[in-house]
């Protein structure tokens, strides 16, 4: 069985305007839409137009999170992932933790790619992938924009603060995704229903023997420091003197 | 004491500014040894430019084919046995860092702080979570090393002036093959470099076209700035993605920037907020990006600008 592993976090819904809570704890996610992180959903999409080209047979969804992440792996489902495995986890899960149980998985179900989005839209880690391919000992290509798969092996062109980068790497392999590489699709109804009937299997982290990792101490959180709004100018002339009285012209 | 070793990022045989820019974070530990490490095929040059970046301690120099292309699970094992023995191990916040870093930290068995706007304490530092729009402060355990990486556009770069010796250090350490490195985009030459540069000129969608965008290029030569984009110019296929700026491109912080046809979507503000003086052109005097703007113009930004290039040169 080719098998191709995907990543779903449950995050925050990037359209919401996040706010910190008033005993600086966190951020308040009280009655707030909850959706599929969305760079894991491009990472799903990938791994779905694979399965459809017949250079894999099966996707499989991994969630590490709350009871609740089953409703981002129903989704998941729905989109076209064949099965889904929900690792559960109240509170926080550190990267560390996350790669763990990835790493247990892989074990398990042996796939020849695993896809994970290059950062969830939260916490702003963006680390599960690399450190999944430490602890595997396996090639990475982080922040993708386009994979080429044949014969075994990999071309992955990553997106780098130079431009664009191209590696070849083999397979076995992790891969996480940017926002280039494709447009997920939209859900359709039948497929909402369809997804029902999938397995969705439970697991907790002693199930597996993940030790979680500890992760760091939050202090604080608090809102970032405004800007000021500054002055509206009426003309060119206006800004070209404003922007020399600055000393920056 | 803390002890911080702090890897080199270069390209083109040249010291990328985010190199001296980890070590002025690092030395925001009181008392820290500072070392950094340079990986290379031939790291001559390179080690002479970053022992002359004041407070370092020493640099060490780690020379081999293998370490001619930055591919993560390449240098990583050779990073994990050469910082055994510090506290804490820096790497700057861009795509290098991003890529190489938390693969250090898996090896080490260790999360990673990544993103470091600030520095509390030895083990206590700010990050921005939720692009930005909240700032983490977190304690790593005392007994665990530090692995981080460094937002750049938080940290003034260190100065130069330094006279740190050059040690080189030959790591017996098994390298992977199963990783090869095949291309890479040139940069394209001329201006500066977007992350780095003093002065930038971004445009969005309102310029209609990447042919349209010669105005923003013009501009930006003019003021010798290098130029930027907004997410919806990039998508829109106006301009190549290495110049989106932005929480999902890069983060900047130049002493003027100035946001052409860009409205102000939130993840653009993630990627600016840093910056010193941002001067807003747009014809939509609601337009979000005023909001956070020191100087707005309403207007047409085809009038606009070539005005505002013409002035300037008066």
């Amino acid at each position: 069985m080719r098998r191709v592993m995907v990543g779903i976090k449950r995050v925050v819904d990037y359209n919401v305007r996040v706010r910190v809570r008033p005993d600086n704890t966190g951020v308040i996610t009280d009655g707030v839409k909850m959706s599929i992180n969305p760079f894991d959903e491009i990472a799903l999409e990938e791994a779905l137009r694979i399965k459809e080209r017949g250079q894999a047979d099966e996707v499989v969804v991994v969630s590490v999170g709350p009871t609740d992440a089953q409703q981002q792996l129903r989704t998941a489902l729905a989109m076209g992932a064949d099965r889904a495995i929900l690792v559960q986890n109240d509170g926080t899960a550190a990267p560390l933790t996350v790669a763990r149980v990835f790493r247990k998985l892989i074990d398990r179900e042996s796939p020849f790619l695993v896809l994970l989005g290059k950062q969830a839209i939260d916490d702003d880690n963006g680390q599960t992938a690399q450190m999944l391919a430490a602890l595997w000992d396996r090639p990475q290509a982080v922040a993708c924009s386009k994979l080429a798969l044949e014969d075994g092996k990999l071309t992955a062109t990553r997106e780098v603060d130079a431009g664009l980068e191209t590696n070849e790497i083999e397979l076995p392999a992790v891969i996480s995704v940017d926002l280039r590489l494709n447009e997920p699709r939209y859900v359709k109804l039948p497929d909402i229903m369809k997804a029902k009937k999938k397995t969705l299997d439970t697991q907790s982290l002693g199930d597996l023997g993940v030790e979680a990792s500890g992760g760091f101490k939050t202090v604080r959180v608090e809102p970032p420091p405004q800007r000021q709004k500054g002055i509206m100018v009426k003309d060119v002339g206006e800004l070209v003197a404003a922007l020399k009285k600055r000393g920056l012209v | 004491m803390s002890t911080i070793l702090v890897i080199a990022e270069h390209l083109g045989g040249k010291l990328n500014p985010s190199t001296a820019k980890c070590v002025s974070c690092a030395a925001s530990i009181t008392g820290a040894a500072i070392d950094v490490a340079i990986f290379a095929a031939d790291g001559a040059a390179l080690s002479q430019e970053a022992a002359a970046i004041s407070g370092v301690r020493t640099v060490l120099r780690i020379d081999s084919p293998a370490n001619a292309e930055p591919i993560a699970a390449v240098l990583a094992p050779q990073i994990a046995k050469l910082a055994a023995n510090y506290s804490h191990v820096f790497g700057p916040s861009t795509t290098y860092g991003k890529d190489l870093m938390p693969r250090v930290a898996g090896l080490f068995g260790v999360n990673q702080v990544s993103d470091v706007m600030a520095v509390e304490g030895p083990h206590r530092f700010k990050r921005p979570i939720y692009a930005g729009n909240a700032i983490l402060t977190v304690d790593v355990p005392e007994d665990t090393k530090v692995v981080a990486t460094v937002r750049v556009a938080s940290f003034e770069a260190a100065a130069p002036g330094g006279n740190a010796p050059v040690e080189t250090v030959t790591l017996d350490v098994p390298l992977p093959t199963h990783t090869r490195f095949v291309d890479r985009s040139a940069a394209k030459p001329g201006r500066p470099d977007l992350q780095t540069a003093r002065r930038v000129v971004s445009g969005g969608r309102a310029l209609g076209s990447g042919e349209n965008f010669k105005i923003i290029y013009s501009l930006a030569d003019r003021l010798g700035a290098a130029v930027g984009a907004s997410r919806a110019a990039v998508d829109a296929g106006y301009v190549p993605n290495d110049m989106q700026v932005g929480q999902t491109g890069k983060i900047i912080a130049p002493e003027l920037y100035v946001a052409v046809g860009i409205s102000g979507a939130i993840q653009h503000m993630t990627g600016i907020k840093d910056a010193r003086t941002i001067v807003a052109i747009n014809k939509d005097s609601e337009a979000p990006i005023f909001e956070v703007a020191d100087f707005g113009l309403v207007g047409d930004l085809f009038t606009i600008v070539p005005e505002l290039e013409k002035q300037l040169g008066a």
